[in-house]
């Protein structure tokens, strides 16, 4: 039954173990040091975009606003030169869009008015605090499934995993200071949803082998049951980033970031199915008799024609 | 071995077509229209409407086709889009102000298919283009403004009752605080509260020698004044909204004080926070004596003119009361079955009333309603093209004026209006004058109509890339396997679509992503099988052992992995709001298709394929 060609994952998880502590350390630091760059849905304050025929020119567009009474706002350019996005604090006043587009079109006339967004504060310090109660309660209750479905063991392997995921995905997004909006809040939830079917994946062959090979260490099981899902794991990855990177490059500027971190989420996702939930698993001590007793709940799945 | 009984084939086949049936309006594309309707429900939209209309494009050149008009509102279509704005110009110049014209998109679903209830998805503003409000409305406000009128009418009451107290005041806004000397007469108090005031908590202490009451409101009265101010503003934004000519408007309540607004197709973001932030009101003054210097002419209401024959009045330039003290306003009828509006007044109207009208008897009440209005005007510019100016003004017009037959208190009623409806309206439109609750903007989107369609553009793209780079690579991967993976997906997507068509779902840009997202993960679960099948077959199992043995062990692995994406969608959807819960719900609806068309789908065609044959080698 055993397969010739095994992969021994287990035998670099030691070199995991410290690239994972690393990424994620380092993931830590940026984050509480340089924390992130929150996008308008969550600071609150208003942006507008404009659109030009041609390459627009921001010191030009800031001096504009400037003289029309208005003070300190970015201005940037927002997918490509022709798209410019000002972003200012506080409530738009009355006739906002008229004045600020007023003022540009004064050098330019073919300026376009592609959107204006407010956000009050107090909705913008609600997401925050929906957006950190919805990741809490989402591995919370992925926890309790697979303790239910699998084992303990299996359900910290899993969690850690995933903490992994998002705490590198979110460091990601705090060193390379790109904007963080609603959109990527649900990419990164999008990206535990991802990374967990890949870590489940893994769990459930794993559950399957300890079973079947009675004669195996567990780090054999293990080795053997990743390199047995190896390719199952890298043809979905890949799959999902020719849609994402297609998402990427034609989607538009609007989902940009949330491609990016599912991206990175589904990279990171991929690398931590293999080594850092079942590293978890060799950590804990995982025996063959911890599986005893869901076994006869699994019977019935197991025993199927 | 691995065949499917023949009902399972059928069931297959029976949720192919309903989903194409479903998916299929999604393909028309939407005809550029105009919508007519009337400003009020007692103008009706008929032929003869229609047919100045159609003049009027005749002589402006504008191609136009399939009119339709059901009593209340007219619809036409055009065939070029970029004589929508014009057409609009037109239309509204003839039909003037008092019909609302409005740009609209007008389905080209074919009979057969709307008559079993297709509809194509409806596109969310990030797509379509347009403005959109977040409100929060201040409750506490209308409980405070209650309590006022709550601690004015004790007042009153103890009065009447000649019940002699030290003070009744509010404290902080929400509590009444009423001081007797005697133990007798807070308890007399006591009663009278109860029996006239029911919804407010009442305690009695003894305190420095004085007897205390201290009453606030209860919490289901509480409950009962927010949803009723949110109601009514709700009431009347969705009033105000209707009259900016708007096609599908949505006005919503969302969570426990929040309203929201979104009106597609509108640019004008400062023209329609005005209108928004509308205010109307009621003056009710009384009628002027001939030749007094203190008079004011002015019209009376369309239906009054109508039904009466009067054109206008003259009243006093005194006003005895406005529409600010009017606490409640409903319609309902007299004794002899006449539509009126019963209307209450808080104690300071309702005292102001009392004394102006116990001196008049006999003289005649007019009730004024004055509206601040906006209306656009065209001005021709220098080069010669027409500019529109949003310009605001002022509309007073008589709704009523009917004798005083006896002293009028707090509540009384407006008779003399003649259907129910405009009973209804008046009743409506004394509400929106007294708007129940202070509302602030917390949330404004603008999105331009350019933009929106790039972002269907971009979306189909990305869609479209997307797929088509996973189409082929399962083809090159799987090879026969795959084109089986790919039919799957295919349908994964047209269910998705029929799906979202038939829930009425809005889609939007996120929505988008969570479809692209789904195309990736929903290959997964034939990945999963495929991959157990390889190694099956190199485990030495014959080619349909090894069929049967991957779709079945993988099966587990498959519920396993979707259920938990499944529960973070679902997360996400209940915690999210406007763009994340887009992206949750097609993520969702995408996870629980693909199970169907990975697992049985794709079963079905390798059964129909390789079913009941014997097979020496499976190429996959």
């Amino acid at each position: 039954m055993l397969n010739t060609n095994i992969i021994n994952f287990m035998g670099q998880r030691k070199i995991a173990s410290i690239v994972s502590v690393f990424l994620v350390l380092g993931s830590i630091v940026s984050f509480t040091t340089k924390g992130l760059v929150l996008g308008l849905d969550f600071t609150g304050g208003t942006q507008i975009e404009v659109g030009y025929q041609d390459k627009a020119n921001l010191t030009e567009i800031r001096n504009h606003l400037a003289a029309a009474g208005y003070e300190n706002p970015i201005v940037v350019h927002f997918g490509s030169e022709k798209d410019v996005l000002i972003r200012m604090q506080g409530k738009p006043a009355a006739g906002l869009s008229d004045n600020v587009l007023k003022a540009l079109r004064a050098s330019q006339p073919s300026v376009t008015l592609r959107r204006i967004d407010f956000v009050g504060p107090q909705v913008g310090e609600e997401l925050r605090e929906d957006g950190g109660l919805g990741m809490l309660v989402a591995l919370l209750v992925v926890m309790m499934y697979i303790a239910i479905r699998f084992q303990y063991k299996f359900s910290i392997g899993a969690v850690v995993a995933l903490m992994h995921d998002v705490i590198i995905t979110l460091g990601f997004f705090s060193i390379t200071e790109l904007e963080f909006d609603l959109t990527v809040l649900a990419a990164v939830l999008a990206v535990i949803g991802y990374s967990l079917n890949d870590t489940i994946v893994v769990s459930d062959r794993i559950r399957e082998n300890l079973r079947l090979l009675r004669v195996s260490a567990v780090e054999a099981v293990i080795n053997e049951s990743l390199t047995q899902t190896l390719g199952r794991t890298l043809v979905t990855s890949l799959t999902t980033l020719l849609v994402l990177s297609s998402l990427f490059f034609f989607g538009g500027e609007l989902i940009h970031n949330f491609a990016i971190a599912l991206m990175v989420g589904v990279l990171i996702g991929t690398y931590s199915s293999i080594y850092v939930a079942s590293n978890m698993l060799l950590i804990l001590h995982l025996k063959r008799e911890d599986l005893m007793p869901p076994e006869k709940e699994g019977a019935e799945f197991d025993d199927r024609p | 071995m691995n065949n499917y009984p023949l009902r399972t084939y059928l069931f297959v086949l029976i949720i192919v077509f309903i989903s194409i049936a479903f998916a299929l309006p999604n393909i028309f594309s939407a005809d550029p229209a105009i919508q007519i309707s009337g400003q009020s429900g007692e103008m009706e939209i008929n032929q003869s409407v229609m047919d100045d209309i159609t003049t009027a494009l005749k002589d402006a050149d504008i191609d136009y086709f399939g009119t339709k008009v059901d009593g209340e509102t007219g619809i036409l279509r055009l065939t070029d889009i970029d004589q929508q704005l014009y057409a609009k110009q037109v239309i509204q110049k003839k039909l003037g102000l008092e019909y609302v014209v409005a740009l609209n998109l007008a389905p080209t679903t074919p009979e057969w298919l709307t008559r079993f209830g297709a509809s194509p998805m409806k596109l969310g503003l990030d797509l379509r283009g347009g403005v959109h409000f977040l409100l929060e409305v201040n409750t506490d406000e209308a409980i405070s403004k209650q309590m006022d009128t709550i601690v004015r009418q004790v007042r009153t009451a103890m009065r009447e009752e000649k019940l002699r107290y030290e003070s009744i005041k509010l404290v902080k806004r929400k509590q009444i605080v009423a001081a007797f000397k005697t133990k007798t007469d807070a308890d007399k108090a006591n009663s009278i509260i109860r029996q006239k005031f029911t919804g407010i908590t009442r305690d009695i202490n003894e305190e420095n020698g004085l007897f205390i009451i201290r009453s606030k409101m209860s919490e289901p009265e509480i409950k009962k004044i927010q949803d009723y101010a949110i109601n009514q503003n709700l009431t009347t934004l969705r009033n105000r909204v209707n009259e900016l000519g708007v096609s599908e408007p949505v006005v919503q309540r969302q969570g426990k004080n929040r309203i929201v607004v979104e009106l597609p197709g509108v640019q004008d973001t400062a023209a329609a926070k005005r209108i928004i932030g509308k205010t109307a009101n009621l003056e009710f003054r009384l009628e002027a004596k001939p030749g007094s210097s203190n008079r004011e002419k002015f019209s009376f209401s369309d239906s009054y003119v109508r039904d009466r024959g009067i054109k206008d009045a003259y009243l006093k330039r005194t006003v005895v009361i406005t529409g600010d003290h009017v606490s409640k306003a409903s319609a309902g009828y007299d004794e002899k079955g006449t539509p009126n509006v019963n209307i209450s007044l808080n104690s300071q109207g309702g005292a102001r009333m009392h004394r102006m009208t116990r001196n008049n008897i006999g003289q005649r009440l007019g009730v004024l309603f004055i509206e601040y209005k906006v209306r656009t005007k065209y001005n021709i510019d220098s080069d010669g093209k027409k500019i529109a100016i949003s310009e605001r003004y002022v509309e007073k017009k008589i709704i009523n004026l009917a004798t005083i037959q006896s002293a009028l208190g707090v509540g009384f009623q407006i008779t003399g209006l003649s259907t129910p409806r405009e009973a209804s309206e008046l009743a409506l439109f004394l509400r929106a004058g007294a708007m129940a609750a202070p509302m602030y903007f917390v949330e404004e989107r603008t999105i331009g109509p350019s933009l929106g369609a790039e972002n269907i553009a971009l979306g189909v793209k990305s869609v479209s890339i997307g797929m088509f780079l996973v189409i082929i690579f399962m083809l090159l991967y799987y090879k026969i396997f795959g084109l089986f993976a790919n039919i799957a997906l295919t349908l994964n997507l047209l269910i998705l679509v029929a799906f979202m068509s038939m829930l009425e779902a809005t889609l939007t840009l996120p929505g988008i992503a969570g479809i692209v997202l789904t195309v990736g993960i929903a290959v997964d679960a034939n990945v999963l099988i495929f991959s157990r099948i390889k190694e099956e077959i190199s485990n030495g199992l014959p080619p349909q052992s090894a069929i049967s043995a991957g779709y079945d062990r993988a099966f587990v692995s498959i519920v396993d992995a979707n259920v938990t994406t499944l529960i973070v969608a679902v997360i996400l959807f209940i915690i999210g709001s406007g763009p994340v819960q887009g992206f949750a719900v097609t993520l969702s609806i995408g996870i629980l298709v693909s199970m169907f068309t990975a697992i049985i789908v794709t079963r079905a065609l390798v059964n129909l394929s390789f079913g009941n044959r014997s097979i020496e080698k499976l190429r996959i």
